[in-house]
């Protein structure tokens, strides 16, 4: 076990390597730089540069340089310093600006996380030990919907219905309120009210695909041979079920863990902009859009950090959780 | 004896079907699954004879029918008696008390619904030119609802109308052109990009897979919409449609491959070591052929399962990219770009009728959804 967790922490870090290469490479493959769409931005605002200024620009934040030079200064200064870059929109660090979202960005797609796991375990649990039974129908047609309702559409139908229903329109995850006098004790419930929007929105998806594979794995559990010896033996359906063939049936959906975060960042990006949620996904699209590419190569960065260790993490609980993978490592 | 005989099918056929016969007999069985594959073929017949159907091109729009609601239909006539279905064109009045412009139904124009009417010209399937459509609008005496220019005098939009007085419904059909073929095709690229890949990753194992076993952690890793963001603004801008849709259907398949690449690995892994893979390398048999011949037909039904489950995923991601702006753009269409347009909370306020085009969306990946269930459960004839 040891051994496995060892060798896999040594494949983290090439893969690191390699996936900071592929990143800053994608982000600098668009045409043009930063200066190019920020002196078209002030062209159309009416301020023209002449040729000697823009090249200036470019000296100055060293655009100039080809981009496998600009790459290693990139992580040069990250190793090195822990400088993630300079963000010209922002004109600030890199670092800087990110820490303004990250906490609330993690911690929204924690609970995201957490969430869509709590609700889909139980369900599909159910789902499944009661088939074809009316729960299980009513369940399904909504797993389905959801799964099938593109994610700022699903955001756009709820806070409408919302609207028409309070008269309110929660966007956003403070209100002004909140912003103006900080958070107090009164604001918690609202606070937790405008959460449950985001949570709906970008975890329904999620759910909805862990509910099916853990239906449909429970489902091929109870039917193996050695459910029929426990039942024999007079074990008790909950034994069955939980000890079991959840043990089993948790395989693939352990596996997914990282699949999933990965989902999250990408259904939150787009939700993020129709809710106005102060987390990054925004950030990165007019990051990426004004090619200022030390921002975005950052936050991608992060964003496949952490599904890296989200990949290791669930690589080491199959492992834990089943013997069959620790053999197979062995021999 | 009898009752275990009456399970079984009696006829020779079930022990001579191949496994494509069994296959096919099973899904038919899957009521929802028949459902679904019925509703597909309506949806690509639609997409095919889109010129047809649409009674308006894409080009054809109408300033005086910008955002308005569905053309009411009516039945009966002005003395309540049952009339061939006609509708009315509409008018600009003045509120004499706000001077606001009110557009409301002109009782003065009344044009009669007829099948096989003329229409803006087009070529169906691309080379047979005509003008007729399912179905437009017609006068009294039986001549197209347009004038000398060919612009329409009155329109009828079954689905309501778009910020520029286009057709939704003809949208509707044109942009499934995009939303129901990109997803395929890029569904069959990433499907021979990952059979191929995880093929070679499995069969011959030692560095070469270590290289494409990182080549597919690298690209999961990267969250999809940074991908698709930074894929897409590389796009040079002002491209041709076709190009642009060339281009999309490449990034939606260069990131779909990676998790079919991965089975298919994990199945060549347990099949590369059967006796009879043993049996055709010692027969001298080349190392394409096993993996072509032997192999993949080993588990081809899974894997097409796989493939008609993906596709929902391509479909929502084009909806997505078109949102964020990146996809298809204006005047070219799909599906993603008409909902691009419900945007906001207003629109949907509004018009509600723009939400429409999703219910398409909807029910295009509930039913390869379902299907890719049915033939899951089919994949495996002799169960």
């Amino acid at each position: 076990m040891l051994k496995y967790i060892g060798k896999r922490l040594l494949m983290f870090v090439p893969t690191l390597i390699i996936i900071s290469f592929v990143i800053f490479f994608i982000i600098q493959l668009p045409p043009g730089d930063y200066v190019t769409s920020y002196v078209a931005a002030m062209a159309a605002e009416g301020e023209v540069f002449t040729v000697e200024q823009i090249e200036d620009l470019r000296n100055q934040f060293g655009l100039n340089d080809p981009w496998l030079v600009q790459y290693f200064n990139w992580i040069k200064g990250i190793v090195l310093e822990g400088d993630f870059g300079y963000s010209f929109e922002y004109g600030r660090g890199v670092w800087s600006v990110i820490m303004d979202r990250l906490y609330l960005t993690l911690a929204v797609s924690f609970i995201i996380l957490v969430f869509q796991y709590g609700v889909s375990l139980p369900i599909g649990i159910y789902c499944a030990n009661h088939q074809y039974s009316a729960g299980d129908y009513i369940f399904s047609f909504f797993g389905f919907i959801g799964t099938a309702t593109p994610n700022f559409l699903l955001a756009i139908i709820i806070m409408y219905y919302i609207y028409v229903t309070t008269g309110n329109v929660y966007l956003g995850l403070f209100s002004t309120e909140m912003l103006q006098n900080g958070m107090r004790w009164e604001y918690v419930p609202e606070f937790l009210g405008r959460c449950a929007i985001p949570l709906i929105v970008i975890g329904t998806s999620g759910t909805c695909g862990i509910i099916r594979t853990v239906r449909a794995q429970m489902l091929d559990e109870s039917a193996r041979q050695y459910t029929l010896t426990a039942r024999a033996k007079g074990c008790s359906e909950a034994t069955i079920t939980y000890k079991y063939c959840l043990r089993a049936a948790l395989n693939p959906v352990v596996s997914g863990m990282a699949g999933s975060l990965r989902t999250i960042f990408s259904g939150s990006t787009v939700s993020a902009i129709v809710m106005n949620l102060a987390i990054q996904g925004p950030v990165l699209l007019t990051a990426l859009k004004s090619q200022d590419m030390y921002l975005a190569g950052t936050i991608v960065l992060i964003q496949a950090v952490l599904v890296l260790v989200g990949t290791l993490l669930s690589d080491i609980a199959l492992a834990w959780l089943d013997p069959r993978i620790r053999f197979a490592e062995r021999s | 004896m009898a009752l275990f005989q009456k399970k079984r099918p009696t006829d020779e056929s079930y022990y001579m079907a191949s496994q494509w016969t069994l296959m096919w007999r099973k899904l038919q069985k899957h009521k929802l699954a028949k459902f679904s594959l019925l509703l597909l073929a309506i949806l690509y017949t639609g997409a095919l004879f889109a010129d047809f159907l649409a009674p308006y091109g894409l080009e054809e729009f109408s300033a005086l029918y910008k955002n308005t609601a569905p053309t009411r239909v009516y039945w009966t006539d002005e003395n309540g008696d049952f009339s061939r279905p006609y509708v009315y064109g509409l008018k600009k009045i003045n509120d004499r008390k706000t001077f606001k412009v009110i557009i409301t139904e002109d009782p003065e124009a009344k044009y009669y619904i007829d099948l096989f009417a003329e229409g803006c010209e087009y070529k169906l399937f691309g080379f047979i030119p005509t003008n007729i459509h399912l179905y437009g609008l017609v006068d009294e005496e039986g001549n197209p609802a347009r004038d000398q220019s060919g612009k329409t005098l009155a329109r009828i939009n079954i689905f309501g109308a778009d910020t520029n007085g286009g057709c939704i419904f003809s949208r509707v059909l044109f942009g499934s052109r995009v939303s129901l073929t990109v997803p395929f095709v890029s569904a069959a690229i990433s499907f021979v990009l990952g059979i191929l890949l995880g093929g070679i990753s499995g069969y011959f194992g030692g560095w070469i897979d270590n290289v494409i076993q990182r080549i597919i952690e690298v690209l999961s890793a990267i969250p999809s919409i940074p991908l698709w963001m930074a894929l897409s603004a590389a796009i040079p801008p002002g491209i041709s449609v076709s190009a642009m849709y060339l281009y999309i259907t490449i990034i939606l398949s260069f990131i779909g491959w990676t998790g079919l690449a991965r089975v298919v690995r994990g199945k060549f892994i347990s099949l590369r070591k059967e006796d009879y893979v043993t049996a055709a390398r010692l027969a001298g048999v080349s190392d394409f052929s096993i993996i072509v011949r032997h192999l993949v037909p080993g588990f081809l039904s899974y894997l097409i399962v796989n493939l008609t489950l993906g596709i929902p995923g391509s479909i929502l991601g084009e909806t997505s990219m078109s949102y964020l702006g990146l996809g298809m753009k204006a005047p070219a269409t799909s599906w993603g770009v008409l909902l691009k347009e419900t945007e906001d909370l207003v629109s949907v306020a509004q018009y509600p009728w723009r939400m429409i085009p999703l219910i398409f969306v909807i029910v295009t990946v509930l039913a390869f959804n379902f299907l890719g269930d049915g033939l899951r459960d089919a994949a495996d004839p002799y169960k």
